[in-house]
């Protein structure tokens, strides 16, 4: 039977920020462009952002530039980043917020009726530009109607499980619809991975259900480089409580508006541990200090810390904190206005992310490409908040002109056959289920593996801990080919979907931990309680992962991707670090 | 004081189960967790006695507007409502919206919504913009004012309930004559962007059929973000197409456009369901 098939000069796999922009671009390029979402068009993770989007646009420090950005992001990042790109970011956040206002979006104002800007961690300056705490919708409805109005076509709740190659290069990829289990293909000379991030590899996290590392899973199968897949930011304040709802993200912003963090005892605790930033240090240094707050007996009911924003006006909170306010009355029954909240870390975003060329977003496969959480480089070791809707932009605009850049140095692609029948045998696998076959149940599965990644793969980290982790993954490795569906059925199939979701969450789990071992020292996100101290060598060496063979994971230290004429500015900064 | 949260022990859901062509309610049962909301309960369903259940979600935060569903016969967001916060002597219902079309279980189809999306007119902006009154340097001029009007709007998650409770579609399937609360609110936040040069009151009039709205609010009571969706979107845009349209001056003197507002949208029908 014919399978639905496409045909695309760019094809973008994934529809929140950075893919819209990717497409936006793409199209703008001249491409015939697609674009493929798991699930539908404005759901994806990128609408989950409260705080706001980093610029340096100095409409209320005038003082700020792309240089002190840039400075602040590498300095959040342990100078681990791929140098080009925090340099990029920095430089083309402001036209890319710019942009989006003149589409349509509406943010905050400055007094002079200007875009207003937020003080956030790590930032130098007010630089994040918000619309209340929901400005990850207002950047996704925007980029979606600019998406909607371009010559974009939507493949909307469609699951890709494989990358197609021909030789070398990727020519398209294959997948089903969601609604009706029906296999669809799409041949593509470029192809954009825009996937996000991997949270769910965690039982604790604010992310998405649909953050499941396809991408990272994908790209690897293919044959693309990894980077930094150690580094995985857990954001300080997630609620702890009631357990429904742990994970879920409680934004900066109520740090950046001036929340307060307390222990039990009433100790304002970040005075102990970053007494020049409190509450607005780097998310690495909150997050672990609440965690040893709580490790040491002083933590609340609940089992995190107190935030507190019951000194500030309440309708100033409820202005400025308006989805906070809601999401603690309606889901916890507390009123932020006059009494605490509980909170304590969970896992936010992914650092790490498939290799990229800075300018292009460019794999060292051919005809593949990826940005926004789904690549790694631009934040090194950690995260500044705010960063990440300014990476999606700028990045997603990149990748998309690259991708139609080199779409149209191609002539045409076609899908070799075998490995069409490849993919089209692992998902009916999944759903071959008979007796006596060892079934492994893949919602049961999800939850082991979010058990033995918290356990030993979480905040802190130790040898032993990375070690039996490791083992444990292997021993699901082993196990993993036995994934099945509990029902056969082909539409809308939650287990047949969660089966090779699972499968990437593996592949995704072994690259942290396995980088996890490797790094030893403790460094932005990647803490080592065997290994505290910073390491010189470690500190100028990213860990790049590819698969050598199927069953072969390849490690490789390799130097840092500096740029000598940023070496002043990195320097300055070191300096001024050590002097403070 | 904060409330205090307990365990709600045993609860019994009701979920419908089926698809277009037959289908009924199914009785389970679980142990509840102090502070449960629908959707946990219906994933723990799903994990544990109906492996192949189908249900939408996404964000589980209240914030992508995913998981609509009509519990106890109203439209919410399963990941929103707690249990104990519903009447705990009776079993809690759970169906599928009913202005789309069903695919499965508590998932419907509803593309229609986007291709109603497709046919607004997008912003654009005025091409008379004032250097130093609407713009500087080519950044925007916006008092936050007129931010905070629109703003109202643009919090919508776009969960369709409104579009599943408004009866012109809910009832009278009148899909392909009125774009339905949520798209008519999107056009008031394009319309009442101050820099935005489109005069789409014909589209609204017209395709967008605001004259069957009657005003019920019926839209405004299941918003879960709480949008004045009839008082502040509706209703004002109801005004202006009396004015406009139905005024005897302008109807001889012929009606000029809207605050000066002169490029028409490109329009096509509205579309079928």
């Amino acid at each position: 039977m014919a399978i639905e098939h496409h045909d695309y000069d760019v094809l973008v796999l994934g529809s929140g920020g950075s893919g819209l922009r990717a497409a936006i671009a793409a199209a703008e390029a001249g491409a015939r462009t697609g674009l493929v979402c798991k699930s539908l068009l404005g759901k994806a993770h990128t609408v989950m952002a409260e705080g706001g989007l980093a610029a340096a646009l100095g409409n209320v420090a005038p003082e700020d530039g792309w240089t002190t950005h840039f400075q602040d992001t590498m300095f959040g990042g342990k100078y681990l980043n791929n140098w080009r790109m925090a340099e990029l970011h920095a430089k083309e956040a402001p036209d890319r917020a710019r942009e989006l206002e003149h589409w349509g979006a509406i943010f905050d104002r400055t007094p002079d009726r200007r875009m207003s800007q937020r003080a956030f961690g790590g930032h130098t300056y007010k630089r994040l530009v918000h619309i209340g705490d929901r400005t990850g919708l207002e950047m996704i409805r925007t980029l979606q109607d600019k998406t909607v109005h371009s010559d974009v076509d939507v493949f909307m709740e469609t699951t890709i499980t494989k990358l197609i190659k021909d030789g070398d290069r990727v020519v398209g990829c294959f997948g089903y619809r969601r609604a009706t289990g029906e296999q669809i293909t799409f041949s593509a000379k470029a192809l954009v991975l825009a996937t996000g991030g991997s949270g769910r590899i965690y039982r604790i996290t604010s992310n998405s259900q649909d953050c499941t590392g396809d991408g990272y899973s994908l790209a690897y199968e293919a044959g693309a480089e990894m980077v930094d897949m150690e580094f995985v930011q857990f954001h300080p304040t997630g609620m702890v409580y009631p357990p429904g709802v742990a994970g879920l993200l409680v934004t900066e912003a109520v740090r950046g508006e001036g929340g307060i963090l307390r222990n039990a005892l009433g100790e304002r605790f970040m005075e102990k541990y970053d007494p020049k930033r409190m509450e607005l240090s780097t998310r690495d240094v909150v997050a672990r200090s609440i965690y040893t707050e709580v490790k040491e007996g002083r933590g609340t009911p609940h089992g995190g810390a107190f935030l507190d924003v019951s000194h500030l006006d309440s309708d100033y909170v409820k202005r400025k904190l308006p989805s906070m306010y809601d999401q603690f009355l309606e889901l916890a029954g507390v009123d932020i206005t006059k009494e605490p909240m509980q909170v304590g870390p969970t896992c936010h975003y992914f650092m790490g992310g498939i290799k990229v060329d800075a300018d292009t977003g460019a794999t060292r496969v051919p005809g593949l490409f990826s940005t926004g959480e789904a690549s790694g480089g631009m934040n090194g070791a950690n995260r500044l908040g705010g960063n990440s809707l300014g990476d999606l932009l700028v990045f997603g605009r990149r990748a998309g002109f690259g991708a139609a850049e080199a779409a149209a140095q191609v002539g045409s692609v076609s899908l070799p056959q075998e490995e069409i029948s490849a993919a089209q045998a692992e998902v009916a696998h999944f759903l071959s289920r008979s007796d006596g076959d060892n079934a492994e149940n893949p919602f049961l599965m999800h939850r082991e593996l979010q058990t033995i990644m918290g356990d030993g793969v979480g905040i802190f980290r130790d040898k032993e801990g990375l070690t039996q982790a490791i083992d444990r993954l292997e021993s699901l490795q082993g196990r993993v080919e036995n994934l099945k569906a509990p029902s056969d059925r082909l539409d809308y199939n939650p287990g047949w979907q969660l089966c090779r979701e699972v499968k990437n969450m593996l592949n995704v789990s072994l690259m942290v931990a396995r980088a996890a071992l490797m790094r030893e020292e403790s460094r932005g996100g990647h803490s080592r309680l065997d290994h505290t101290a910073y390491s010189d060598y470690w500190g100028a060496h990213n860990i790049v992962i590819h698969r050598e063979s199927e069953h072969d994971m390849t490690l490789t230290p390799t130097p840092v991707l500096t740029r000598d004429e940023l070496v002043e500015l990195v320097e300055a900064r070191k300096e001024a670090e050590k002097a403070a | 004081m904060s409330e205090t949260l307990t365990a709600g022990g045993t609860r019994k859901l009701q979920i419908w189960r089926g698809d277009l062509t037959s289908g009924q309610l199914v009785d389970y049962e679980l142990e509840t967790e102090p502070g449960m909301v629908v959707l946990d309960a219906v994933l723990e369903i799903q994990r544990s006695q109906a492996p192949d259940l189908a249900v939408r979600w996404n964000c589980k935060a209240a914030k992508c507007g995913s998981c609509s569903a009509e519990i106890n016969g109203k439209p919410r967001l399963m990941c929103k409502t707690r249990l104990d916060h519903l009447p705990a002597d009776e079993p809690i219902t759970v169906e599928p919206m009913r202005a789309f079309p069903l695919i499965r279980d508590l998932v419907t189809d509803v593309s229609w919504n986007y291709r109603v999306n497709e046919q607004i007119t997008p912003f654009t902006p005025r091409e008379n913009l004032r250097e130093g009154v609407d713009v500087l340097n080519g950044d925007f001029l916006i008092d936050q004012s007129e931010t905070d009007r629109i703003s109202e709007f643009r919090k919508c998650i776009e969960c369709f309930m409104c579009q599943d409770v408004c009866h012109i579609l809910r009832d009278h399937r009148m899909h392909n004559r009125y774009y339905g609360p949520r798209f008519m609110m999107r056009i008031a936040s394009l319309d009442m962007h101050p820099l935005d040069g489109v005069d789409r009151l014909d589209q609204i009039a017209d395709e967008g059929g605001i004259g069957l709205c009657n005003i019920t609010k019926c839209c405004t009571e299941v918003c879960p973000e709480n949008i004045h969706i009839t008082d502040n979107a509706i209703i004002p845009m109801k005004e202006r197409v009396v004015d406009q349209r139905h005024d005897p001056i302008l109807k001889i003197l012929g009606r000029t456009p809207n605050k000066g507002r002169s490029k028409p949208p490109a329009r096509s029908a509205t579309p079928e369901l």
